[in-house]
C-alpha cells in the first residue's frame, strides 16, 4: 500500500471495498510524516490517537455493513486557522499556541460528517498574512520538490503536506492566492470556489470579504468530489450563498470542444518568467487541439487590483484580529500596570512582523480622514474590477492565467522586500477581489525542476467550467509526486 | 504620502501595538513605501461609482428569533488566560 | 452672570429591545443567570465565530423607526466600530454609520408652555457590550459577557431641546412609543433605556451652537434633571471666566452631583468605521414596511385625537390613561362595559395609579378584567356598596382580581338600604347625642355631619350616606 501518490477518490473506494483497512491507512500516513516532517514541516499538530480511533470506528461501521460517507476513512489535514474542536488552532502564531477551540468549523464538520479523518493541523503564514509560509511562529515549511525552496504560502503547509503524501488531501484558505499559488509551487491542485459557496464560519478570519476555503488535492476529479461534500449554504454563516447546482462532478469531461478560453494580454507581458509563460502556451496548445477556442484579449484594470487588495485585506484584518488581546484567549503578556499595557505587549509579542505591518497599515487606511481616500476607493475599484471579469465572462466560458511570476523562490528571498512578495499576488488577487473561483494545478516544470502550475477562472457560480478545462488538462499532463527533495531524500 | 511620528504614534494606539524606537522608523518607511505604492488606485476614476462591500447581497439572511446553541461558561471560559468567579479578570478598568 | 445662557440638548437613546435572543446569535437575552451562561463563540467573539442578524430585531426597528415618523432606509447596512475594550469581546461593535436602518423622524412633546416638535436624526441598530464588574479584593475588573449582543436600537434627537422638562417629557414620549410597539420595557433604572446627553450653552440670541459634551451614566430622570443643571452651570462658568469647554465625554456622579472626564491618553477616539463584511445588507421593501405599519397598534397620539371624540373625558385625564399602553387599553375595555368613562377614568386615575405606587409596580404591571372594574361602578351606582367600601373591594380587583360582586356578597359588604331600619338606628343616635341635635337645631350645619358619621359608625360604614343624611334632616325637622 502507498498512500503518498493515491488520489482521496480512490483511497475512498479502496476503503469502502474493504481493499484497504481504514487504521492501516491511517497508520501509513503517519508513518509517511515521520519520513518527512523533519525536513518538509508541513504540520504544526498531529492528532494521532484520534484519528486512529477515528479509523477503527470506520473500520468497525465497513463491518457492519452500514453506509458510509464519500470520505470514509479518508485522511485529510486541516490548515490551522480552521477551527478544530478540542484540536489546538494556532494560525501559525505564538498568540494562539494554546488555543483549544469548542467549535469546529462548519467546513470540518461537513467532511466529518462525510466520514473524512483530520490527522492534523498545517503550517501556514502567521493569520494568513504572507506567500511563503515563513511568517509562521513555529518554522517555515519546505517546499517537498526542494527544501531549499518556499512551499508558497499561505496554505503553504497543506499543499506541502499533499506534495509530499502525508495526507490524502487537505484544506486551506485562499484570501488572494493562499490555495493557489502554494498549489502552483507545490504541483499540487488547489480549488477556490465562488466566495460564498462554502461556509466561512470557523474560519478564522483575515479579509471577511475575500477569504475562501477550497481543497487542495493531488487530482482534478478530487477537488470535484470534496467541493461536493464542502459546498452549500450554512445559517451560521450569513455570507454563504445557496447555489442551483452542486454536481461539481458532472463536470468531469475532456470534452472542451467549443470551450471558449480568454488569455488576458496583460499577465503575459512584463514580469512573468519566460519558462513559466511557455509552459502555459503549450497547455493552451493541448486545450485548442482538443477543440477549445483560445483567445487573447485586454483584461484592464489590471494594475489596481494588488493595491485595492491590500488596502481592503489589511484594513479588514486590523479589525479581525483586534480580538486577540489576552482577555478571552491566547497569549497574555506577563508583566503589565494597567489595561492598556496589558494589550499592547500581548499584541505586540503575540504577533509577529508581518501582522503587525498589516494591522499597522490596516488601521491608517481606516483611522479619521482616510477613509474616503483609501477603504472607500478600494471599494469602488473592486467594483469596476468586477464588472470587467463580467465583461469578459460575456465572452468567454474560462479566464487563464499564471499562478504567480516564478516557480517557488528560495527560502528566506521574499520577506526581504514585503511591497514585492506583494506584487507576486498579481495574478491570484482578481478572483478574490470579484469573488470568482479558480483554480491551479501542475502543467510541468521549470529547468530546475520545480513545478509549474496553470490557473483557470471562471465566472461566480461557474466552477463547472473551470474543472472541465482542468480535468482536460490533467488528463493530458498528468499528476507527479516529488521525489522528496535536495538534501533530505525520502524517495529516492 | 509622508508618514510622520505623531501618525506613527496615533496609528500604533489605534491598533494597540507597542513598537520600539528602531521598529516605528522601520514602520514608518514601510507604510509610507506601500502607501505611495497604493496611491496607484488616485489613477483610477470612480466617479459615480458605488462601492461594492457585498459581493452577493440581493437576498435578506435572518436568523429566526428562537434560542438554541449557547454553549455555557465553561466553554466560554476554557481559554481564557485568567478567571475569576466565572469572569474573565482583566486589569481595572476606568468607569 | 453677565449674559442669559441657553441651554442647547440633543440625547443619543438607547433602548434594548426585547427579543428572545441576541442581534447576531441565538443566544437567550435574559438577565438575572449566572456569568457568562448565555453565551456562544458569536457573543464571546471567539475566533471564526460569524454574526447572523435575528429578523425580529429589524422588525422591532422598523416599528421604532415608522413610530418616531422616520424615513426608513430601503437597503441599510451594518458597520463595524472599531475600540478595545474588555466589555467588547470583538473589540469592534457591530453597528450602523453610514446607512442606519430610519431618519429624519419627529415627536411631538407636551410641556408647560404647550407642545414642540422634537426632530429626530437618526436611529440604528447595534449590539450591546458585556458587563464589567469592578472587584474589589483584588482592584482587577471581571468581564460577563450575558449582556454581549443583547439588541438595541440608538435613537439620535437633533440638538431641538432646551431645558430638563423637555428633556424629560422627550424619553416620557419615546418610551411610550416604545412600550405600545412592545419592543421594550424602556427601563431607565435597569438600564433598559439609557439615555446619553449632549449639552452646549450659548447667549440666548446667538444663532450659532457652543462646544458640546456628552453626558453618560444617567440612571434615572432626576438624574437627568441634575446632570442637565450641573453641565449647564459648569459650562457658563467656563464660559464666563475666559475659558472654553472642551469637547469630550463626561460620566456623570449622581452621588457627589458632579461630572468628570472619561477622556484618556489612551483614547483615540478615531472608530475606524467600515461595512461589515460578514452581515449582509438589509432590504426593505414597501411590503415589508406597509405590513409593519398593518400590524402597529393605535399609538398614543391617535388615541389622543380619537378619545376627545369619543369619549367625555377632560384632555388631562387622555393623556394620563394613554401614557401606557396598559391603562389605555383598560380604559378603552371597561368603558365598553359600563359606559361611564369619567367613571372609569376616576377609578384609573386615581385609586389605580395611587396602588401601582403604593405597591413599587409600574402601569404594565396592573392585570385586573376590565368587567370586575365594570362591576363595581355599577355596585356603587345602584347605590348596593358606599364609596368607603367600594374602595376597599377595588383593592382586591386590583390585587387579586377578585369579581366585586361576589366578594361584597362573601364579606357581607352590601349598604343598609332599608328604610325602617335605618331609621330605628338614626333614632338611637339622636336619642345619645342631645347636644349635637340643639346644634343642628341651632343652625349648625355641621352637626348633622357628626350625627351622620356616628350613624354609620354604628353601621359599621356599609350604610348608604345619602339615605342617612336624608332620614336625619327628617328626624330633626
Amino acid at each position: 500500500m502507498d498512500v503518498s501518490k493515491i488520489t482521496a477518490s480512490e483511497l475512498a473506494a479502496k476503503i469502502k471495498t474493504g481493499e484497504y483497512q481504514a487504521p492501516e491507512v491511517v497508520t501509513q500516513y503517519f508513518q509517511r510524516m515521520e519520513a518527512c516532517e523533519d525536513k518538509v514541516n508541513a504540520f504544526v499538530t498531529l492528532d494521532k490517537e484520534r484519528a486512529l480511533a477515528k479509523a477503527e470506528d470506520v473500520q468497525a461501521r465497513i463491518a457492519k455493513g452500514e453506509t458510509l460517507g464519500v470520505l470514509a476513512g479518508v485522511p485529510v489535514a486541516i490548515k490551522d486557522n480552521l477551527s478544530t474542536k478540542g484540536l489546538r488552532t494556532t494560525c501559525s502564531s505564538k498568540m494562539l499556541e494554546n488555543y483549544y477551540p469548542t467549535f469546529s468549523a462548519t467546513a470540518v464538520e461537513r467532511l466529518e460528517a462525510a466520514g473524512a479523518i483530520v490527522i492534523g493541523k498545517t503550517n501556514m503564514d502567521e493569520f494568513a498574512m504572507g506567500s511563503t509560509t515563513e511568517t509562521s511562529a513555529f518554522g517555515v515549511t519546505r517546499n517537498p520538490w526542494d527544501l531549499t525552496r518556499v512551499p508558497g504560502g499561505s496554505s503553504g503547509g497543506s499543499c506541502a503536506a499533499v506534495a509530499a503524501g502525508e495526507c490524502a488531501f487537505s484544506l486551506g484558505s485562499d484570501t488572494g492566492g493562499s490555495i493557489r499559488q502554494p498549489a502552483g509551487h507545490c504541483g499540487v491542485v488547489g480549488l477556490k470556489p465562488t466566495y460564498g459557496t462554502i461556509s466561512r464560519y470557523g474560519l478564522i478570519a483575515y479579509g471577511s470579504s475575500l477569504d475562501q476555503i477550497g481543497p487542495v488535492t493531488r487530482s482534478v476529479a478530487d477537488a470535484a468530489l470534496i467541493l461536493e461534500v464542502l459546498a452549500g449554504p450554512d445559517e451560521k454563516d450569513a455570507t454563504s450563498v445557496r447555489r442551483e447546482h452542486y454536481d461539481f462532478r458532472s463536470a468531469l469531461t475532456e470534452d472542451v470542444k467549443g470551450l471558449k478560453i480568454g488569455v488576458p494580454k496583460e499577465y503575459f507581458s512584463q514580469g512573468l518568467d519566460t519558462e513559466v509563460a511557455e509552459e502555459i502556451k503549450k497547455a493552451l496548445d493541448i486545450l485548442a487541439d482538443k477543440g477549445a477556442i483560445v483567445t487573447e484579449f485586454a483584461l484592464g484594470l489590471t494594475e489596481y487590483a494588488v493595491p485595492a487588495y491590500y488596502v481592503m485585506a489589511s484594513a479588514e484584518a486590523s479589525s479581525n484580529l483586534s480580538r486577540f488581546d489576552g482577555v478571552k484567549y491566547g497569549y497574555r503578556t506577563t508583566v503589565y500596570d494597567d489595561l492598556a499595557q496589558m494589550y499592547k505587549r500581548t499584541r505586540s509579542e503575540g504577533f509577529g512582523e508581518e501582522v503587525k505591518r498589516r494591522i499597522m497599515l490596516g488601521s491608517f487606511v481606516l483611522s479619521a480622514g482616510y477613509y474616503d481616500a483609501y477603504y472607500l476607493k478600494a471599494l469602488k475599484a473592486k467594483a469596476l474590477i468586477k464588472e470587467r471579469f463580467t465583461q469578459a465572462f460575456s465572452q468567454f466560458d474560462v479566464v487563464v492565467a499564471p499562478v504567480a511570476p516564478t516557480t517557488a523562490p528560495k527560502l528566506g528571498e521574499s520577506l526581504k522586500d514585503p511591497l514585492q512578495m506583494y506584487l507576486s499576488d498579481i495574478y491570484t488577487i482578481s478572483a478574490n477581489l470579484a469573488g470568482l473561483p479558480g483554480i491551479t494545478l501542475p502543467i510541468g516544470k521549470d529547468l530546475k525542476g520545480l513545478p509549474i502550475g496553470i490557473q483557470i477562472l471562471g465566472d461566480c457560480f461557474q466552477e463547472k467550467a473551470i474543472l472541465k478545462a482542468a480535468y482536460a488538462l490533467e488528463k493530458s499532463r498528468p499528476y507527479q509526486a516529488p521525489a522528496i527533495g535536495k538534501g533530505g531524500e525520502v524517495d529516492e | 504620502m509622508k508618514i510622520t511620528d505623531e501618525t506613527i504614534a496615533h496609528v500604533s494606539l489605534l491598533a494597540q501595538l507597542e513598537l520600539g524606537e528602531e521598529e516605528k522608523k522601520k514602520a514608518a518607511a514601510e507604510m509610507e513605501k506601500m502607501l505611495t505604492y497604493i496611491e496607484t488606485l488616485e489613477t483610477l476614476d470612480t466617479e459615480a461609482v458605488e462601492p461594492l462591500t457585498h459581493l452577493f447581497a440581493s437576498d435578506n439572511v435572518f436568523r429566526e428569533d428562537i434560542p438554541s446553541g449557547e454553549n455555557g461558561a465553561e466553554a466560554a471560559l476554557k481559554n481564557a488566560p485568567l478567571v475569576k468567579d466565572g469572569m474573565f479578570k482583566v486589569p481595572k478598568t476606568i468607569g | 452672570m453677565s449674559k442669559a445662557y441657553e441651554t442647547v440638548i440633543g440625547l443619543e437613546v438607547h433602548v434594548e429591545l426585547q427579543t428572545k435572543t441576541k442581534i447576531f446569535c441565538s443566544c437567550k437575552n435574559d438577565f438575572g443567570a449566572s456569568a457568562n451562561t448565555h453565551t456562544c463563540p458569536v457573543c464571546t467573539g471567539m475566533p471564526g465565530a460569524l454574526p447572523v442578524l435575528n429578523r425580529q430585531v429589524v422588525e422591532h426597528a422598523l416599528a421604532i423607526g415608522l413610530a418616531l415618523n422616520c424615513d426608513i432606509t430601503p437597503v441599510t447596512k451594518f458597520d463595524r466600530k472599531n475600540y478595545f475594550y474588555p466589555d467588547n469581546p470583538q473589540n469592534y461593535q457591530i453597528s450602523q454609520l453610514y446607512l442606519p436602518i430610519a431618519r429624519n423622524g419627529q415627536i411631538q412633546i407636551q410641556v408647560d408652555a404647550g407642545p414642540r416638535i422634537i426632530r429626530i436624526h437618526e436611529m440604528h441598530m447595534e449590539e450591546d457590550a458585556g458587563k464589567l464588574l469592578h472587584d474589589e479584593w483584588d482592584d482587577t475588573s471581571l468581564v460577563d459577557y450575558n449582556r454581549s449582543g443583547v439588541p438595541l436600537v440608538e435613537i439620535v434627537s437633533e440638538p431641538d431641546l432646551r431645558s430638563a422638562e423637555e428633556v424629560i417629557a422627550y424619553l416620557n414620549e419615546l418610551r411610550t412609543i416604545i412600550r405600545y410597539l412592545g419592543a421594550s420595557d424602556c427601563k431607565l433604572q435597569e438600564g433598559s433605556m439609557r439615555a446619553d446627553v449632549n449639552l452646549s450653552v450659548r447667549p440666548v440670541g446667538e444663532a450659532s451652537m457652543g462646544t458640546r459634551t456628552e453626558m453618560k451614566n444617567l440612571n434615572s430622570f432626576k438624574a437627568i434633571s441634575r446632570a442637565i443643571a450641573g453641565e449647564r452651570e459648569r459650562q457658563i462658568e467656563l464660559l464666563e471666566s475666559g475659558n472654553t469647554v472642551i469637547q469630550e465625554t463626561r460620566r456623570w456622579d449622581d452621588n457627589k452631583e458632579t461630572s468628570y472626564s472619561m477622556r484618556s491618553k489612551e483614547d483615540a477616539q478615531d472608530y475606524r468605521y467600515f461595512p461589515d463584511p460578514d452581515v449582509p445588507p438589509v432590504h426593505i421593501d414597501q411590503v415589508w414596511v406597509q405590513r409593519i405599519k398593518d400590524n402597529q397598534p393605535e399609538l398614543r397620539a391617535e388615541k389622543l385625537r380619537r378619545y376627545k371624540k369619543e369619549f367625555d373625558i377632560p384632555e388631562y385625564d387622555a393623556r394620563i390613561l394613554t401614557e401606557t399602553k396598559r391603562m389605555a387599553d383598560l380604559f378603552e375595555a371597561t368603558s365598553s362595559l359600563c359606559h361611564k368613562p369619567k367613571k372609569v377614568s376616576n377609578w384609573l386615575m386615581v385609586e389605580t395609579l395611587r396602588l401601582v405606587k403604593e405597591r413599587g409596580l409600574e402601569a404594565e404591571d396592573v392585570n385586573f378584567s376590565p368587567a370586575h372594574l365594570a362591576e363595581l361602578i355599577d355596585l356603587v351606582d345602584q347605590g348596593l356598596i358606599n364609596g368607603t367600601v367600594a374602595k376597599e373591594v377595588f383593592e382586591h380587583i386590583f390585587d387579586e382580581d377578585v369579581s366585586p360582586r361576589e366578594y361584597v356578597e362573601e364579606k357581607g359588604l352590601k349598604s343598609v338600604n332599608d328604610t325602617a331600619a335605618l331609621e330605628e338606628i338614626a333614632k338611637e343616635v339622636v336619642a345619645k347625642n342631645p347636644k349635637s341635635v340643639a346644634d343642628y337645631q341651632g343652625g349648625k350645619e355641621k352637626a348633622l355631619g357628626f350625627l351622620v358619621g356616628q350613624t354609620m359608625k354604628v353601621l359599621k360604614g356599609q350604610g348608604n350616606p345619602g339615605m342617612v343624611n336624608e332620614i336625619l334632616r327628617k328626624l330633626l325637622s
